[in-house]
């Protein structure tokens, strides 16, 4: 099954891409609308600014296809940005919409510690999941970001700690996202990424 | 749930190869970049970085495709810089595969640099790299390979940096690089202690207790060293169980 790689004009999106390929997986670029309408499964990976990630996507009419990819099931897995994407809005931007898949805001990490928070960190389970499936719980995964997600957010399957309690693993339904960078966290970050292209098959 | 200090090895990179400069003899080769990078990432590298040292034009041109090589190789970060003067510089190394790009010379001559990167690829993918001498009780920032002064102090510039957006800063100890005298510690305290981004350490690191030391007395979130990972005389994997039984927080790959 062929997975699109959202490109909305930056991103991360070539270590993606070959990290899903590594895994046997078939992926292609995704810039118009109708191989969104047309994708089994979406991956949207994202680094940069949350107001430079909606825009891009709103300029290529990527925002309404993925809002109709998630209302018909479509697996999607959000990475880092394409995570924080999926709630409501940012603090990085506070006047422009997210997805909105989830009501919550997406917070700048507090004065207090380290931002951004760049570096190798472990999760704690809050319930079971998915994409943490063969992974061991003292696990690390590559952290690179200035914001996050509340772990109070419905979605939250795993939490990580920085400054205050945020969302690290998300899954509901059809809707995975991770705050790590799954491509850049060795062979811990393969088997997260197994696990979401096994669950397609 | 602790953030691990990183342990991250640097390829200094001269048209293509791995180099390491040795005193009164140049540059000595050390490698296809691709392949020592390879063998860091199987060891248990949380990162590396990639830097072109080179001064001729032809030199830069092979730089893009050395990132492009190594990159492939990984499933860590890829951080690359050395000769970043614009925003196009920029790009390209990070379209190339890296993932942050760090910046030196052109940042003191125009910090506005550091402002259009950050705003363009975020504050996690630019890195400040301060090249530093020892002056007194401070510390004096160093440009063009550390042969410039600059007039700037090191903690102030570091500071200045961040507020424009960078995310992590690389300081090097011109006094300490080269010599496997250790860590300059109280300088990357300092900086640790003024900036509220990671601090990388580089410079002088020779045995497992330099790098014990710079993560307690040092206060860095990430140590840097070149060659005395490249002769395979010290592993990362070996280095990372010793940082680990004293007690310092280290992801030991499985």
């Amino acid at each position: 099954m062929k997975i699109a790689i959202v490109d909305y004009g930056a991103g991360n999106l070539p270590s993606v891409e070959r990290a899903l390929r590594g895994l046997g997986a078939d992926t292609e670029r995704a810039v118009e609308p109708a191989q969104l309408a047309a994708a089994k499964a979406i991956v949207l990976p994202g680094v940069g600014h949350f107001a430079a990630f909606v825009a891009g996507l709103r300029e290529r009419n990527l925002t309404e296809p993925l809002r109709a990819a998630f209302q018909a099931g479509v697996p999607i897995l959000g990475i880092c940005l394409g995570l924080q994407a999926m709630f409501a809005s940012s603090e990085e931007a506070p006047g422009d919409k997210g997805l909105e898949f989830f009501p919550d805001v997406v917070r700048a990490l507090p004065t207090n510690v380290k931002s951004p928070h760049i570096g190798w960190n472990q999760v704690r389970r809050t319930r079971e999941s998915a994409l943490l499936r063969g992974i061991p719980d003292d696990a690390y995964f590559y952290f690179a970001h200035s914001f996050a997600a509340p772990a109070s957010a419905e979605p939250t399957v795993a939490a990580c700690d920085h400054g205050f309690p945020f969302a690290a693993v998300i899954e509901r339904g059809s809707l995975r996202g991770v705050q790590f960078h799954p491509e850049k966290s060795g062979e811990t970050g393969a088997q997260v990424l197994r696990n979401f292209v096994e669950s397609i098959q | 749930m602790t953030l691990a200090r990183r342990i991250i090895p640097c390829l200094d990179v001269d048209a293509g190869r791995v180099v390491k400069g040795i005193e009164f003899e140049g540059l000595r080769d050390m490698g296809d970049p691709a392949e020592l990078g390879a063998r860091y990432n199987r060891e248990g590298a949380d990162e590396l970085v990639v830097l072109d040292i080179s001064a001729s034009v032809q030199g830069r041109a092979t730089f893009l495709d050395t990132i492009r090589r190594v990159a492939e190789q990984l499933n860590i970060p890829l951080t690359a810089g050395g000769g970043i003067r614009k925003m196009e510089d920029g790009r390209a190394v990070l379209r190339a595969g890296a993932d942050k790009v760090t910046v030196n010379t052109a940042a003191v001559e125009r910090p506005e640099l550091i402002s259009e990167l950050s705003q363009q690829f975020g504050a996690q993918a630019v890195v400040l790299s301060l090249d530093v001498k020892r002056k007194g009780d401070s510390w004096e920032a160093y440009t063009r390979g550390g042969r410039d002064a600059t007039g700037l102090d090191a903690a102030k510039w570091a500071a200045e940096a961040v507020s424009r957006g960078a995310g992590e800063i690389l300081v090097t100890s011109i006094d300490r690089d080269g010599t496997c005298s250790g860590f300059d510690c109280e300088l990357t305290a300092k900086i640790a202690a003024t900036v509220p981004v990671p601090v990388i350490a580089s410079g002088g690191a020779s045995t497992f207790e330099d790098f014990l030391a710079v993560f307690t007395d040092g206060r860095a979130d990430a140590a840097l060293a070149a060659s005395i990972f490249h002769q395979e005389t010290r592993s990362i994997s070996a280095l990372k169980k010793f940082l680990a039984e004293r007690g310092v927080p280290i992801r030991m790959s499985r």
